[in-house]
């Protein structure tokens, strides 16, 4: 993608499959002018991820991805000795001097690269995403600062690595815990919420566009309905493209009771959900029988 | 002091620089942590974004600013005041005025045609078109003639709405019998806004002052009074308190005595004493989820509080596994599983009202014959490991506060802990008998503010209570 405006951000971002809002634009913009990491803030689903894909796609850079998890360490997520080729080399030494194999053990040839560093030291440049940010402790985080404001890594027996090319840095996170502010204050801030109906439909539109318009929109009618409830896990964009081809598998029509019935387990993945769903939105849907009759 | 050479000078600093500095300043004001190179990273930005698109303009700033929702709420609210005052601040300054001398009577001297207006209106709500509809209340305003206002902005705004008769729900046919799409509430509210906007606007042009500004309403930090008042508040801020107790446990882990041998992390260390493991290095320790009870007073005594202590226990449910919680009035009953079943708050609390069956004649709370209740329903899962809340005012109406019973309770828990709704001081006064109760519980709290929450849920997770 050519250095350009904010318009041209969101159109390549189109043309790889991702409809983005205008600060989702303008926020990817930014990251890639000011070189600043993004933190992508929302509910579950609604394409805090596909974001970074996107912006890989769309840049033509390759995508390194973190999935963070509980008790992540530095050793999963940077870099790590290679100790059995290290303790290999101290056994085959033999005659060298201790100086000469601990100079040499602790080189770059017997480093494991992990995701971090793998972004850093990479020749080209390249999309980190450090996904879900919020599930690892605060220690985490805290080694993360040094990354995400210089781009580089220190090792103690090395010295520090430095990034050679500027990566874009996308960290996303569910918000189920308060990120400490000085992560914060790193990155620039994007919240992304579930689109409103246009733009849900065009989403549809854009990945199922074989599925007649006026079904595409009620679709996205009975998936606003669902997502106004309170439920355990409201229904992602994801689900309701997948929706969109489950209906047009089933050669459905209409949205009505029955078809809902059958294929609600698509976007409704809890017990007690689905009976939440079925008494509050499925008895607003027409009954096939009635409308026959 | 206009001079022949021009608008008199700024009193104070110009340009936008400043301007942005204070309305940061103002962001610290109401609570928003604002870095020095944040607002640095916000001058980088605007520098890359075309002010000429007030959308633009505004993401960008919130984007290196505003750094979580609640910033960004606090952030919407401001920039609209903050920038609308600057700018009808610098012309009042500058004494620039939109109409010059008698250009006023010139546009007034011709009647609007009230029809006409109301249906461009209805119009423009349609079609969505903001610059319209601002250009559209200018000349409702106009029409309704300057200065014979109430004076009061809000009360105008009611007024210019209904003589122009402008209604939410479904519209009468255009006069070609064309069909009008029908205007919701928050489409005339959007209206409504930019009427206000505009006689803001001619209040500062004609007083010549800016009204003071005030903070924004402290939402987050008082308890709502009354059951009626709004319960958005109360969730707010049990919604932060949610987050810092899912982050209180994070900060425990690695603090503790750990156990069970990290292999990986031992073999790693070994390397430094020539591949023998001399020293071993253990893997962290999990921290311990509590196991919660819970009771609650829900009798007219606590009204005001049960509705914050029922959404306290709504969110204390998303975030502890192990959490039972029981309501009661003169009987005690468990209602975790409406918790459990139920995500809806108000069908929460409306199903405990009316299935929870704790009231039995009378309504008034029965101290005494809950604990023994709750004793003999729960007493031979109380463990150690397990943590005692109660919420309640300690007020038994006279009847026998049953404290031995009580004292039985706290000794198999392992913690006891006690909210009071009411503030220290009226402990003790009239029908409480808190004092009989104080000294089985390991701690009591007065609880009708979030911070005493916060405070509580310090101790709870484990760390040290921050000081009032």
């Amino acid at each position: 993608m050519a250095e350009g405006s904010v318009a041209d951000v969101k159109a390549a971002l189109a043309e790889v499959g991702y409809l983005a809002d205008e600060p989702a634009a303008l926020v990817s913009y930014l990251a890639q002018e000011l070189g600043k990491p993004v933190l992508v803030e929302g509910p579950a689903g609604v394409g805090k991820t596909e974001l970074a894909k996107a912006l890989s796609r769309s840049t033509g850079r390759e995508l390194v991805r973190l999935q963070c998890y509980e008790g992540l360490d530095e050793a999963k997520a940077m870099y790590e000795w290679n100790y059995r080729k290290q303790l290999l080399r101290i056994q085959a030494g033999g005659e060298a001097g201790w100086e000469d194999v601990q100079e040499d053990i602790f080189s770059s040839d017997f480093l494991l690269t992990r995701p971090l560093m793998q972004a850093i030291a990479s020749p080209e440049p390249v999309v980190l995403l450090i996904d879900e940010i919020d599930k690892t402790d605060q220690e985490f985080e805290a080694m993360l600062l040094e990354l995400l404001s210089d781009f580089q890594i220190t090792i103690p027996e090395l010295g520090q690595v430095a990034a050679t090319t500027m990566p874009i840095v996308v960290l996303t996170s569910n918000d189920s815990r308060e990120l400490t502010e000085a992560l914060k204050r790193r990155c620039l801030y994007l919240w992304l919420d579930y689109p409103g109906l246009e733009r849900e439909m065009e989403i549809v539109r854009l990945h199922v566009p074989e599925l007649p318009e006026q079904l595409t929109r009620r679709l996205v009618e009975v998936i606003e309905m669902v997502r106004a409830l309170d439920l355990k896990k409201p229904p992602s964009i994801a689900e309701s493209i997948d929706w969109a081809r489950t209906l047009l598998l089933m050669g459905a029509e209409d949205i009505d009771r029955e078809t809902f019935n059958q294929s609600m387990s698509i976007i409704i993945k809890h017990r007690t959900d689905i009976d939440l769903v079925a008494e509050r939105v499925g008895v607003k849907l027409a009954d096939p029988l009635r409308a026959q009759g | 002091m206009p001079t022949p050479y021009g608008p008199k000078a700024d009193a104070g600093p110009p340009g936008l620089a400043a301007k942005l500095l204070g309305f940061c300043e103002e962001l610290r004001g109401e609570g928003v942590a604002i870095g020095t190179s944040e607002i640095l990273d916000a001058f980088t930005a605007l520098e890359l974004v075309e002010w000429t698109s007030r959308d633009d303009f505004r993401e960008a700033l919130a984007a290196t600013i505003a750094k979580s929702q609640d910033d960004r709420r606090v952030f919407e609210l401001l920039f609209e005041r903050y920038f609308f005052r600057a700018a009808e601040g610098e012309a009042v300054q500058r004494e620039i005025t939109e109409r010059g001398e008698g250009g006023e009577s010139g546009e007034g001297g011709e009647r609007i045609d009230m029809d006409e207006l109301r249906d461009q209106i209805r119009d423009a709500i349609a079609e969505g078109d903001e610059d319209r509809l601002r250009d559209l209340a200018r000349l409702a305003i106009a029409a309704f003639g300057r200065g014979e206002g109430s004076g009061v902005v809000g009360v105008d705004v009611q007024r210019i709405r209904r003589t122009l008769g402008l209604t939410a729900g479904t519209q009468p046919p255009a006069d070609d019998g064309q069909e009008r799409p029908p205007i919701d509430r928050s489409q005339l509210t959007g209206f409504e806004r930019h009427l206000r906007r505009e006689l803001e606007r001619d209040l500062i042009e004609r007083t010549e002052t800016l009204p003071p500004s005030r903070p924004l309403a402290e939402l987050d930090r008082a308890l709502p009074t009354s059951p009626t008042q709004d319960l958005a508040a109360v969730h707010r801020a049990v919604s932060q308190m949610k987050r810092r107790l899912a982050t209180l446990g994070h900060e425990q882990r690695g603090h503790r005595k750990a156990a069970a041998v990290d292999v990986r992390r031992t073999m790693r260390a070994s390397l430094e004493t020539g591949g023998v493991p001399l020293r071993l290095k253990y893997k962290p320790k999990r921290p311990r989820r509590p196991e919660i009870y819970v009771l609650c007073d829900v009798s007219t005594s606590v009204t005001s509080a049960s509705v914050f202590f029922l959404s306290v226990l709504h969110a204390l449910h998303d975030s502890f596994r192990k959490l039972r919680s029981f309501v009661f009035i003169e009987r005690i009953s468990e209602v975790t599983d409406v918790f459990e079943h139920e995500r809806d708050f108000a069908a929460v609390a409306q199903k405990i009202s009316s299935e929870g069956g704790v009231a039995d004649v009378s309504g008034y709370t029965d101290y005494g014959r809950v604990w023994m209740e709750f004793l003999t329903e729960i007493s031979d899962e109380l463990d150690p490991r397990s943590t005692v809340i109660v919420l309640g005012d300690a007020r038994t109406n006279g009847r026998e506060p049953h404290a031995e019973i009580f004292a039985q309770v706290a000794e198999r828990a392992g913690r006891l802990f006690w909210l009071n709704p009411e503030p220290k001081l009226y402990w003790n006064y009239g029908d409480s008998v808190m004092a009989a109760y104080e000294r089985y519980c390991d701690g009591t709290f007065e609880c009708w503010t979030t911070r005493h929450l916060e405070n509580f849920v310090n101790v709870v997770a484990g760390g040290v209570a921050v000081a009032e």
